[in-house]
């Protein structure tokens, strides 16, 4: 493998990687803040409870988060320093901008939430950890508008004679169409990991250590549900805006997801679908005119093939494929609706459940062992979906992927970074792994904690 | 005129990077001497506990702000530098996971590794973001193109080593005089003892790097600003000395300040000097952004730096009291009866 394939590996490893950590932090802090304010508001020790649980499961969590978006900010310029010649004048902002808005407010009242228990009154306390909430929003708003500039860069010219995009209008690119659909998105999908995962063990405490908690863990589960159901709502409203959106902004992409050869109107979906090499189909299941509907809600609209865009790219950019991998997008497309869809399908289950005080059966531990992995698995294929479907470009219409590595760095310092990170990482997956399950096994909250009055200890403390 | 309010800007990030992040490198770097039982050891990571995260930001916003308002000078460094930087984001991660982890067990061997974890994670950053600097200003093999011709050896010449240590040392010394001033008891007189004679080393190291850089070519303003900061040390010793802790971490954190500002005062107006032909040296023009972006950015930060300063101001404020081994809420042991609220998964 040359520098640039294993520029492109570390890049998809370390982002997916730090893409585990980032969505359940952004609903965990939601979901924490929310039971910190219900026990501020009723004085109901349950919600401290939980408040403490699973805010310590949020802090194991955001530790990983945090170190692991070191790597993505310094890896541009690193790995990718010809990109970031190219990009900086427009891509730079919204980085140095999430920074200095939502870094600063995010680490800084987190501190304080941590070690404030005893030191500030109630109300500021409280205020605290929703600050951080609203930082990780803020967080996520320029992250993503950053990453939507490379799917459709709104705002900018090219400057051939300065070999960069230039910045014209910051408007433009904090309103580009693509974050407009792809934050609510992205958040959406956050609050179903979150949902998921308090949901997920909160089940697992309720059949594998019922007793004392039930009566907290019940409101985790129900809460838990709740933010998966509306989340997974929210997912495919937006997710078929998205769709439409990529249909006329990114043709290719959407073709990608599909194999779409030649462009078609009344083009079906598939469902599940095997090739052999040459590229025959050997089996499809095959839903008629769907991804029609999808592409333009219409049943008879048209959706253009790869062929089609392949030829048109050719005469407007010379020669190259302009296509990315299919049977990356094709299943990576499939496997995103599929693990969320099957997520939410989990949460009514589980509502349905345990309805009034009902209690599911033993065989939904497994169920709950596994329910937090779905929304995992279905944040990562959809990011290695819109990347590799924006493929060959790094900058789509403007850079090629191939045109953005770093010409100093040599392919055996990539390797040794490459296989340093992942060590590092997997390393450290299995750490917290560890302690996540050591905290879920452990008991709610420690005897005598909450009743010595919660304000004078400081439950996070190092 | 924006390029050089954003070069100001960028020394501004790096000089809050070191001075904040300076003492949190320099209590991980003294932890496993200066803390000889658990309770200490605690007692120590609570004193950064609340800030040490805020402080790390300062880095990322430095890096952010570099590559949009000088994305040559980004590409450029972050390339260049690749396995010093390598190095410095595997010991931040390390470090920064170490803190949250170290107490989730109570196990003297699982103790023991992350204390070591933050100890290797503060010394390598505090000894390359040394190393890096001496090197950005003493100049670098770079081409026509902007691209750095150079590996890791090619940094770690004896002027790029030289800052490393002056760094490190002065990071200690920082560090101990923060231990100083927010703990108590036997931590607080070990610090004291420690800041004396760690001190004396980092004023040495400094001298001799900060004259070394003046010989290199003088420039004026910036060798007042090295003899002040020289002072300021010295300051930092004798104040240390008078048991005004206080001022002795008030003049280490000047010391840091001063430096830095004079390295920066000294490359201006390059940002990274190529040693190959000083035509292909990367100034604060042929590195710069467009003006219509340095001018958005220039809106944010006046708006947010302020900002940003007075909430973490007030986070000193809110933990200005100093930390006590003694006191420290046991997370180990949550059967402790009197002992406040632990973590429920305390073991």
């Amino acid at each position: 493998m040359d520098a640039l394939d294993l520029a492109r590996w570390q890049f998809g490893i370390t982002t997916v990687y730090h893409f585990l950590f980032v969505p359940l932090t952004i609903s965990l802090v939601f979901i924490v803040a929310g039971f910190q304010t219900a026990w501020y508001r009723t004085g109901n020790d349950k919600y401290l409870k939980l408040t403490h649980f699973y805010g310590e499961l949020f802090l194991i969590n955001f530790a990983i988060g945090v170190a692991t978006g070191i790597v993505q900010e310094f890896q541009f310029g690193m790995n990718w320093s010809d990109y970031s010649r190219f990009v900086g004048d427009i891509f730079g902002a919204p980085l140095a901008i999430e920074g200095l808005l939502a870094f600063f407010l995010e680490s800084t009242f987190l501190g304080i939430w941590i070690f404030g228990w005893d030191k500030l009154p109630k109300r500021v306390h409280l205020a605290a950890i929703w600050i951080v909430a609203i930082g990780t929003l803020l967080s996520a708003y320029f992250i993503l508008a950053a990453n939507a500039w490379m799917q459709q860069p709104v705002g900018s010219i090219v400057n051939t004679a300065a070999g960069r995009a230039e910045l014209k209008d910051f408007g433009a690119v904090l309103t580009n169409p693509t974050v407009l659909l792809g934050f609510p998105h992205v958040i959406a999908g956050a609050f179903m990991t979150g949902g998921a995962f308090v949901l997920g063990v909160a089940v697992w405490r309720l059949l594998r250590r019922a007793g004392a908690d039930d009566a907290p863990f019940r409101t985790a589960a129900r809460v838990g549900a709740t933010a998966l159901l509306v989340g997974g709502l929210f997912v495919l409203v937006t997710g078929d805006q998205l769709g439409q959106h990529i249909a006329t902004d990114q043709p290719m992409k959407l073709a990608a997801a599909e194999n779409l050869r030649t462009t078609e109107t009344s083009a079906p979906f598939s469902l599940f679908t095997l090739w052999d090499l040459s590229g025959k189909e050997i089996v499809s299941i095959q839903i008629p005119d769907m991804l029609s509907i999808l592409a333009t809600h219409d049943p008879n609209g048209q959706v253009q093939g790869i062929d089609n865009l392949q030829a048109q790219f050719q005469a407007q950019y010379g020669p190259g494929d302009y296509s990315p991998i299919v049977p990356v997008t094709f299943w990576s497309f499939r496997f995103m609706i599929g693990a969320g869809s099957l997520a939410a399908l989990a949460a009514l289950w589980f509502l349905w459940r345990m309805r009034k005080g009902r209690v599911p059966g033993r065989g939904a531990v497994a169920i709950a062992v596994v329910l937090p992995l779905l929304p995992l698995a279905a944040n990562s294929f959809a990011w290695i979906f819109t990347e590799m479907g924006r493929q060959p470009w790094i900058v789509y219409g403007q850079q090629l992927t191939s045109a953005g590595v770093s010409p100093s760095v040599s392919s055996l310092e990539v390797a040794v970074t490459l296989v340093g990170f992942t060590l590092l990482y997997g390393g450290l997956a299995v750490v917290e792994v560890g302690l996540l399950l050591k905290r879920i096994r452990g008991p709610l909250a420690a005897e005598g904690a909450l009743a010595d009055s919660a304000q004078t200890s400081t439950p996070f403390s190092y | 005129m924006l390029h050089d309010i954003w070069f100001l800007l960028i020394a501004v990030l790096w000089i809050g990077y070191f001075v904040l992040e300076g003492f949190d490198f320099g209590l991980g770097m003294l932890l496993p001497f200066l803390g000889r039982n658990d309770g200490e050891r605690r007692a120590l990571i609570n004193a950064i506990g609340p800030v040490w995260d805020g402080n790390e930001v300062w880095v990322l916003v430095a890096g952010g702000a570099t590559f949009a308002a000088f994305p040559n000078w980004y590409a450029t460094l972050f390339s260049g530098f690749y396995m010093a930087l390598f190095l410095i984001v595997v010991a931040l991660i390390l470090r920064g996971v170490a803190f949250e982890y170290r107490s989730k067990r109570d196990s003297a061997r699982w103790r023991l590794g992350w204390d070591w974890a933050i100890f290797i994670g503060s010394a390598v950053p505090a000894l390359l973001w040394g190393v890096a600097f001496a090197n950005i200003v003493g100049g670098v093999p770079i081409d026509a193109h902007k691209e750095f011709t150079g590996n890791l050896l090619t940094l770690l010449n004896p002027y790029g080593l030289l800052g490393g240590v002056v760094t490190l040392t002065l990071f200690m010394t920082h560090g101990a005089a923060y231990i100083a001033l927010k703990t108590e008891g036997e931590l607080r007189a070990r610090a004291n003892r420690l800041l004396v004679s760690i001190g004396l080393v980092a004023a040495l190291a400094a001298v001799v790097f900060l004259g070394w850089t003046q010989l290199s070519s003088v420039v004026a303003d910036s060798a007042v600003v090295s003899v002040v900061a020289a002072v300021a040390l010295l300051g930092a010793l004798a104040a240390n000395r008078l048991g005004r802790e206080g001022w002795a971490f008030i003049a280490t954190a000047a010391t840091i300040a001063l430096a830095v500002t004079a390295l920066f005062m000294h490359l201006y107006p390059n940002v990274m000097p190529s040693s190959t032909n000083p035509a292909f040296s990367l100034t604060v023009n042929n590195a710069a952004s467009t003006d219509y972006t340095l001018a958005i950015m220039t809106v944010v930060a006046v708006i947010f730096m302020p900002l940003v300063l007075l909430y973490q101001g007030w986070t000193y404020w809110i933990f200005r009291k100093r930390v006590s081994a003694d006191r420290v809420p046991d997370v180990a042991a949550p059967a402790a009866p009197a002992g406040p609220a632990a973590p429920p998964a305390a073991n």
